[in-house]
């Protein structure tokens, strides 16, 4: 108590040079927890972003799909297991059915994957109700061989290819015997999502209209399923198969929101391992200022020691009471951090954090501004790194003391 | 006075080494020192008076010989031994004051009683007591930055004494005071030990603290060269040269009617 107190009145009692070591440190504290709340928050955006638009409950995937390779599409599609329709048929489900297509607009020629969704789907936050509005311009009629086909496309397909709501364009595409077909397709809206994956390179028509086109009746390439939705038990898992047997075509594979958050995940574990590098600055920083502050104070304040000493303070005493001095700089420096910081980070999170240029560029599913996310784990652990480091920055240079003799100190020496 | 000698060095050595030469600060001083003495080690700069005190204090240890302070030889303490022993035992008062400059006037003497432990209502009743004594209660706000020097080493004294010391080791304790101020500070010190039975110890080579000496011990080359009883001692009853008679207003702290 009596060391506590000392070496709080120490430092109080220095003023102007512990108020800016404080400062320092606790810019260090707020600037460490909104770079790692921003990242969480970035993670947790996209992540939300993914399930929302893209994942849902997870997929069921026809066992020949292969999401990378578009050469896969022509056979990766099959009738929809029975349990899978029945949860289609409740709304907790919703079959997509992918193939290959090219466009023509203005004349010229994009590659493009074609997926037909239920226009009354909820799973996915994508607006496909345009697909059946009635009012849409093109909206499908009776007689779907003559009028065009609705098309949805997001943000960034439409800047591709220069598309706007309304414009038409050639889509061809073969179908289920090999034959090539083209019909006129309009824009019926064009939707803004943070989720490329849904967006670059892709167009969205009906389903029925796309099984109709293609012949693939009551077909999908894989089914959406809702979240919180117990996926139901299709077949026998691929291992549980004798060795050599080729996958049942009827053996759909189940892909949990993980499989397809894993290369998210990744992403940002790389960015994390990138943004250390900043916590490193910071703590250095910090780190450096204590530490030289420890230095100057045990080369200024020999005399004092001496006295301490004289008056029955150990050596280990006096390094205690000089370790926590440089400790009790970082605790003032959470105590300074919480004053400014709190709100400061609330109104950011409120408000979010705009980012520059193209967030596409990213690789992330991002907005085009980041709510950070300020976990209890986080604050926590960022204070007990930083108190973690001005404790070892404040003991280093104390180890001098360990030599110092009482009468060398009383003189005002260094032994 | 007691039969024990409260300080016993016999033959004590203190060698410095300064690079290749070796400097011999002490070279056999044989001394004894009994409860109530007021007694100074007297001599040019260099013979040896602070080492001495020093090794009494055990702030240092000697090279060879031994230090038996409070019935515990000095050369064989730890750190944490030698540090209770001062704790306990033994008040410093230095010349240079070495104040705590964060400390209040009240907290510097409060100090040495926290150490001991002693409890909130007893180190307030100690702390102005002694503040008291040396006529500063009414300063117990003070910073040392805020003091005269006189003032600073008034409050050193109470710090020195506050803890009831068996022995007060006071280096140069008047070199940076003007005459008044020297003639105030022994006058408290000398009331003190007469009134609570202190021995103490002084390291000077100033006439005026020699005025008030008991015992004169004067080293030369770190040898004890004489070691005297004082005649002419002036008693703080009798005012001299700059001195005033004023009586303290209350008792030493722990002073028995």
């Amino acid at each position: 108590m009596t060391i506590l107190k000392l070496a709080l009145k120490n430092l109080l009692g220095a003023g102007l040079r512990t108020w800016l070591n404080v400062f320092v440190l606790s810019l260090s504290f707020v600037l460490i927890i909104f770079a790692r709340g921003l990242i969480d928050g970035m993670n947790r955006q996209a992540e939300q972003a993914m399930i929302a638009s893209e994942i849902a409950g997870g997929h069921f995937q026809h066992p020949a799909y292969d999401p990378y390779d578009p050469l896969t599409l022509a056979d990766a599609h099959g009738p929809v297991p029975a349990p899978l329709a029945a949860l289609a048929s409740s709304g907790k489900a919703a079959p997509v059915l992918v193939i290959q297509g090219t466009i023509y607009p203005e004349g010229r020629l994009f590659t493009v994957r074609v997926n037909g969704i239920d226009p009354g789907q909820a799973l996915l936050n994508i607006p496909t109700s345009f697909l059946a509005a009635p009012n849409a311009p093109n909206a499908p009629t009776d007689d779907a061989s003559d009028a065009e086909i609705p098309v949805l496309i997001g943000t960034r397909m439409a800047k591709m290819t220069g598309l706007e709501k309304g414009d038409t364009f050639t889509l061809q595409w073969r179908d289920a015997r090999g034959t090539f077909d083209a019909r006129e397709a309009a824009v019926v809206e064009i939707f803004s999502t943070s989720v490329q994956t849904v967006d670059s390179g892709q167009i969205w028509v009906p389903l029925a209209l796309l099984r109709e086109m293609t012949g693939h009746s009551g077909e999908a390439t894989f089914v959406v399923i809702a979240q919180g939705t117990a996926a139901p038990v299709l077949a026998a898992p691929a291992s549980a198969r004798p060795s050599g047997t080729p996958a049942d075509p009827g053996a759909w594979v189940f892909r949990g929101p993980d499989y397809f958050l894993s290369d998210l995940k990744a992403m940002v574990e790389s960015k994390t391992a990138g943004s250390s590098i900043l916590y490193a600055i910071l703590l250095l920083l910090a780190m450096l200022a204590i530490f030289d502050t420890q230095v100057l104070s045990i080369f200024h304040r020999r005399r004092e020691m001496g006295t301490l000493m004289a008056l029955g303070f150990t050596r280990t005493k006096v390094i205690g009471l000089f370790t926590l001095e440089g400790m009790l700089n970082g605790v003032l420096a959470a105590l300074v951090a919480a004053v400014y910081g709190i709100p400061l980070l609330a109104w950011i999170a409120r408000t979010g954090w705009a980012l520059p240029g193209d967030t596409d560029s990213y690789g992330f599913a991002l907005g085009e501004r980041i709510f950070p996310a300020y976990g209890l784990g986080l604050v926590a652990g960022t204070t007990a790194l930083v108190l973690l480091v001005t404790t070892v920055a404040s003991f280093l240079p104390t180890r001098r003391i360990a030599k110092l003799k009482p009468t060398d100190a009383l003189r005002g020496r260094m032994s | 006075m007691t039969d024990t000698p409260l300080i016993v060095t016999k033959d004590l050595k203190k060698i410095y080494a300064m690079g290749p030469h070796k400097l011999e600060a002490l070279a056999g001083v044989t001394l004894s020192f009994d409860k109530g003495e007021f007694a100074g080690l007297v001599g040019p700069s260099g013979s040896g008076k602070t080492t001495l005190l020093n090794i009494i204090g055990s702030l240092d240890a000697p090279s060879e010989g031994s230090a038996v302070v409070m019935g515990r030889r000095v050369e064989t303490l730890s750190h944490k031994e030698a540090a209770r022993l001062r704790n306990r035992h033994i008040g410093f008062i230095f010349q240079t004051f070495n104040l705590l400059p964060v400390y209040s006037v009240y907290e510097n003497v409060e100090f040495a009683l926290l150490l001991l432990g002693d409890p909130p209502a007893v180190r307030r009743r100690k702390v102005m007591a002694a503040l008291d004594w040396v006529h500063l209660a009414d300063r117990t706000k003070s910073k040392p930055a805020q003091l005269s020097g006189g003032e600073s080493q008034r409050v050193a004294i109470a710090r020195a004494v506050v803890k009831e010391p068996d022995i007060v080791l006071a280096d140069e304790p008047t070199a940076n005071l003007d005459a008044v101020n020297s003639h105030n500070i022994l006058q408290t010190m000398e009331r003190l030990n007469r009134e609570l039975g202190t021995t103490f110890i002084f390291a000077t080579h100033d006439g005026k603290v020699m005025q008030y000496l008991r015992r004169k011990i004067t080293l030369v080359d770190g040898r004890v060269a004489s070691d005297e009883p004082v005649d002419g001692r002036v008693s703080s009853d009798e005012p001299g040269e700059g001195r005033s008679a004023t009586p303290p207003a209350t008792p030493a702290p722990g002073a028995r009617p």
